[in-house]
C-alpha cells in the first residue's frame, strides 16, 4: 500500500481509538440526530397511509345506483368486484317497501351480513342473522313492530314472509327505521334485484376518482355517484394533520441538526492542538483539511447507519403503540438520512477549520 | 464575590454565553410551540370533522317509522309526531352548549312541483339556510350551510323569510329551472335561488325555508327533526354506562363529560318530548380519528422534547468543557468543588430563564404561525406552559451543565492549567 495513505488512515483509526470517549460522543450525537430523523420521515410517510386506514371505517365513498332509479343488472356486484380489483370493498342493498300485519309500511332490506360488518363499522348490532328467515332490526322498527322479539308477517305483493327478529341494530339514522334481512331470503321473497351497491374504495383522492371511473367502465347502465360527504371530509381532516405532522417533524429535524452542528463543531474546535502539531511537522493544509473531513465523513456514515436502526425501531414503537399496526420500515429513507448526515458533519467540520486557517500552529500549542 | 464572579462571567464572555442562550431559547421555543400545537389539535381536528355533518339527531319520541329508502319517502306527511320550532332555541341552553358548533331543523314533506318543463311529485325539505336565532341575551344562528359544507349551491343561498328555494341539479334539468326562474310548489309560486349539488343521493329534490314547509304542510310551527353538530369527546367505557344506574357523582362526572351519549341525554331534557341520539357513522368514527391523531402528536410532542433537551444539554455541556481552565484556576486559588459549582449552576440557572423566556415567546409565535396558515384559527396560549416551560429549561440545562461541572472538577489543576487536558 502507498505509504502515505498507509499514514492517512492509521491517523484516522488512531485518532478514534486513542480518545475513544471524543470520538463516541461525536458518534453518539449523530447517532441520535439520525434516529429522530429516520423515525420521523418514517413516521411521516406512513402516517397518513395508517390515518387513512381509520378513515375507512367512516364507510362508503362511491354509490352505485341503476339510472332513472331501475336495479343494477344480476352480475353487477362480480362486476363491481373485478372492476376495484382488490382495492376496496363493495356490498349489495336491495329496498322493497312492504306492510305489516297492520298494513302500516316498513322499508325491508336485503344485503350481506358478512360484508355490510366489515363496510359498516359503527352499526352497533346486538346479534347478527346467520339463519334463513332471521331478520335484523332497526331499533325503532323492533320497539314498535316485534317488542317482544317474537316472529312476525311481512307482506310484499301479496306474498308473506314471516321473519324471526335476531338482534336489533342501531345507527341514529335511517337504518334504525328499517328490517335487514339476507339477500337470498330477501331476492326469493320479493324477486327484486340489487338496488344500491355501496362501495368504499380505498386510497387517496385520486385513487377513488380512478375507481369510480372503472366502475362506471364496468357497470355502462349505472350511475357511480361518489360520497361527497365522506370524501370532502377526510381529504380536508386528512390534508390539515398531514400539514401538522410535517410542521412538526419539520421543526423536530432542525433542532437536531442544530444539536449535532454544535456538538461537533464544538469537538473538532477542541482539537486544534491536533491540527497546530500536524502542521508544525509540515503537513499541507491539503492534507489538514482532508484529515478532519474523513474523519468527519466516517463518523456521519457511521452515525447514519446507527441511527437508521435505531430510527426504524422507533417508528415501528409509535406504530405499534399509536396505530395497533408496526409501521414497515423504509429504506428509501436510509439515503436521505446517509446523506444529511454526512452532510451535518463535514459542514461542523469545515466552520472550524476556516476558523483555524489563518491561525500560526505556534500560538496554537501555546495555548493562546 | 459570588455575585461579582457570575456578573463578571458574563459581562467578559458574552459571545460562549449568546451562544448558550441560544440552544437554551430554541429547545424551549421548540417545546412551547409542540406542546401548544399537541394540546390544542384535538379542539382544532374536532372542529375539522363537523365537515362530516351532524353527529347527532333529536326526533320527537312518539314517531312512527321513517319510510325512505334510496332518497324516496313514502311516510305520509300527515302521520308522525313533531317537535315545536319554538324549542329550537333551547339548544343552546343545555350545559354542554358551546361544543354545539352548528344545528338545523328538518321537516320533509311531498308536494307536487310544476313548472313550464313539466309537473312532478317529489320530496322538499323545509330548514333553516342561516337563520338567526335568541335564547335570552345570546344570539347565535342555526343554518344548514354550516352543518352540510359539502353541499355545492350553483347561484345564491335563499333567505329564510323568502319565497325562494333551491332545487337539486338533476330535478332542476327535468323542469328546466334555472337560478331566477319561477315555479310552483303545491300551487304557491316560489323563485329557484340556486341549483343544489348535494353530492348524495337521499338528499330531497327541493329543500325550502322552514316557515314555507310549514305553510305547504298545514303543520305551523313544526319540525320533524333536528340535526346537530357537536364537539365531543372519544367514546369510552365509561360514556357508554347508562346515566340511570350510576351514583350521583358518577353521574355528575358523565353528565359533565362532552361525550355524543350525555350531550344526547342534554338535548332530549332541553326539548320537549324528544329523543335524541348519536349519528353513529360520524359519532363512533370521529372518536377513533381523533384518538390517533391526538396520540400521534403527543409521540411527536415527546421527540420534540427529547431533540431539544438533547440539544440544551449538549450545548451547556461543550460550554462547560472549554471552562476547564477557569476551573483549574478557582482550585488553584483555594476554591472547594461546592462552591465552584455553585457558580456554574447559577450561570446556568440565569442562561436557562433567559433563554426559556425568550424562547416561550418565540414559540408561541411559532405555534400561532402554524395554527392560523394550517387551521386558519390561532392556537390559544395555555398559561400552565409558563411554568412548565421554564421549568424544563432550567432542569435540562442543570441536567447538562451538572455532568460537564462534575468531569471538570475531577482534572487535576495542574494538569489543565499545562494545557493537557
Amino acid at each position: 500500500m502507498n505509504p502515505r495513505r498507509s499514514m492517512f488512515l492509521r491517523m484516522l483509526l488512531r485518532s478514534a481509538l486513542v480518545r475513544p470517549g471524543r470520538a463516541l460522543t461525536a458518534l453518539a450525537a449523530l447517532a441520535v440526530a439520525a434516529t429522530v430523523a429516520t423515525a420521523m420521515l418514517n413516521l411521516y410517510t406512513d402516517a397518513g397511509a395508517k390515518l387513512e386506514r381509520e378513515f375507512r371505517n367512516y364507510g362508503a365513498n362511491l354509490v352505485v345506483i341503476g339510472s332513472e332509479g331501475g336495479e343494477l343488472p344480476e352480475d353487477a356486484l362480480p362486476r363491481a368486484e373485478r372492476a376495484l380489483g382488490g382495492r376496496g370493498m363493495a356490498v349489495p342493498f336491495s329496498y322493497a317497501i312492504a306492510r305489516t300485519s297492520d298494513g302500516s309500511p316498513v322499508v325491508v332490506a336485503g344485503t350481506d351480513m358478512a360484508r355490510v360488518r366489515a363496510l359498516n363499522r359503527w352499526w352497533s348490532v346486538t346479534a347478527w342473522p346467520s339463519a334463513s328467515g332471521d331478520a335484523l332490526m332497526g331499533a325503532r322498527a323492533a320497539q314498535l313492530l316485534a317488542p317482544g322479539g317474537q316472529p312476525f308477517d311481512l307482506l310484499f305483493q301479496g306474498r308473506t314472509l314471516r321473519v324471526k327478529p335476531v338482534g336489533t341494530l342501531r345507527t341514529g339514522s335511517a337504518e334504525d327505521s328499517r328490517i335487514y334481512l339476507s339477500m337470498a331470503d330477501f331476492q326469493a321473497w320479493t324477486e327484486a334485484g340489487i338496488s344500491t351497491i355501496e362501495v368504499r374504495a380505498a386510497g387517496a383522492p385520486a385513487e377513488v376518482e380512478a375507481a369510480a371511473q372503472q366502475l362506471s367502465a364496468a357497470l355502462p347502465q349505472a350511475q357511480v355517484r361518489p360520497v361527497r360527504q365522506i370524501l370532502e371530509a377526510e381529504a380536508q381532516v386528512l390534508g390539515k394533520t398531514r400539514s401538522t405532522i410535517l410542521a412538526a417533524v419539520a421543526v423536530i429535524l432542525v433542532t437536531a441538526a442544530l444539536c449535532v452542528l454544535a456538538t461537533l463543531t464544538a469537538s473538532v474546535f477542541d482539537r486544534r492542538k491536533d491540527l497546530a502539531v500536524m502542521k508544525a511537522l509540515g503537513a499541507s493544509e491539503r492534507l489538514t483539511n482532508g484529515f478532519f473531513l474523513a474523519e468527519a465523513a466516517a463518523l456521519g456514515t457511521a452515525g447514519a447507519v446507527i441511527g437508521f436502526g435505531l430510527g426504524v425501531g422507533a417508528a415501528a414503537w409509535i406504530g405499534r403503540v399509536n396505530f395497533h399496526a408496526p409501521i414497515s420500515p423504509r429504506l428509501d429513507v436510509f439515503p436521505a438520512v446517509l446523506a444529511g448526515s454526512i452532510l451535518l458533519a463535514v459542514l461542523s467540520a469545515l466552520i472550524p477549520i476556516s476558523l483555524l486557517r489563518h491561525v500560526q500552529p505556534a500560538a496554537i500549542l501555546k495555548g493562546d | 464575590m459570588f455575585i461579582r464572579l457570575v456578573y463578571e462571567s458574563f459581562r467578559r464572555q458574552r459571545r460562549r454565553k449568546f451562544l448558550a442562550g441560544a440552544a437554551v431559547a430554541l429547545g424551549a421555543a421548540v417545546a412551547t410551540a409542540m406542546i401548544a400545537v399537541a394540546t390544542d389539535i384535538g379542539d382544532k381536528v374536532n372542529r375539522e370533522l363537523r365537515s362530516y355533518g351532524a353527529n347527532l339527531v333529536v326526533y320527537p319520541q312518539e314517531d312512527t317509522l321513517d319510510v325512505e329508502a334510496g332518497g324516496i319517502n313514502l311516510k305520509p306527511a300527515s302521520e308522525g309526531a313533531y317537535l315545536r320550532e319554538a324549542d329550537l332555541p333551547k339548544i343552546k341552553g343545555i350545559f354542554w352548549r358551546h361544543n354545539v358548533v352548528a344545528f338545523a331543523p328538518m321537516l320533509p314533506l311531498q308536494a307536487e312541483v310544476a313548472s313550464a318543463g313539466g309537473t312532478e311529485k317529489v320530496e322538499i325539505l323545509g330548514t333553516y339556510f342561516s337563520k338567526e336565532l335568541t335564547l335570552g341575551k345570546e344570539r347565535f344562528t342555526s343554518s344548514i350551510r354550516e352543518l352540510h359544507p359539502w353541499w355545492k349551491v350553483a347561484g345564491a343561498w335563499p333567505a329564510d323569510d323568502s319565497g325562494q328555494v333551491l332545487v337539486r341539479t338533476e330535478l332542476a334539468a327535468r323542469l328546466k329551472l334555472k337560478p331566477g326562474d319561477e315555479f310552483r310548489i303545491a300551487g304557491r309560486a316560489v323563485r329557484v335561488a340556486g341549483l343544489l349539488d348535494p353530492g348524495d343521493s337521499k338528499t330531497e329534490a327541493v329543500v325550502v325555508p322552514l316557515a314555507l314547509a310549514q305553510e305547504i304542510a298545514e303543520r305551523p310551527g313544526a319540525m320533524r327533526r333536528v340535526l346537530v353538530g357537536a364537539l365531543t369527546k372519544p367514546e369510552d367505557a365509561f360514556a357508554r354506562r347508562d346515566p340511570a344506574g350510576m351514583s350521583p357523582a358518577e353521574r355528575d362526572a358523565w353528565y359533565c363529560s362532552p361525550y355524543a351519549n350525555s350531550i344526547a341525554f342534554q338535548l332530549r331534557e332541553a326539548i320537549p318530548h324528544s329523543q335524541a341520539e348519536q349519528i353513529r357513522q360520524v359519532a363512533q368514527n370521529e372518536g377513533a380519528v381523533l384518538t390517533r391523531i391526538e396520540g400521534l402528536m403527543l409521540l411527536l410532542t415527546l421527540a420534540a422534547l427529547v431533540a431539544s433537551a438533547l440539544a440544551v444539554s449538549a450545548a451547556m455541556t461543550t460550554a462547560m468543557l472549554q471552562r476547564r481552565r477557569e476551573v483549574g484556576l478557582m482550585k488553584a486559588l483555594g476554591a472547594g468543588n461546592p462552591a465552584i459549582a455553585a457558580v456554574f449552576l447559577a450561570e446556568s440557572a440565569i442562561l436557562a430563564l433567559a433563554g426559556g423566556g425568550i424562547g416561550l415567546l418565540a414559540g408561541m409565535a411559532m405555534a400561532r404561525q402554524i395554527g392560523k396558515s394550517i387551521f386558519g384559527s390561532a392556537i390559544g396560549f395555555d398559561p400552565v406552559l409558563l411554568p412548565l416551560v421554564l421549568g424544563l429549561a432550567v432542569l435540562v440545562t442543570f441536567a447538562g451543565s451538572a455532568a460537564a461541572i462534575r468531569r471538570a472538577l475531577r482534572f487535576d489543576p495542574v494538569i489543565v492549567l499545562r494545557g493537557d487536558a
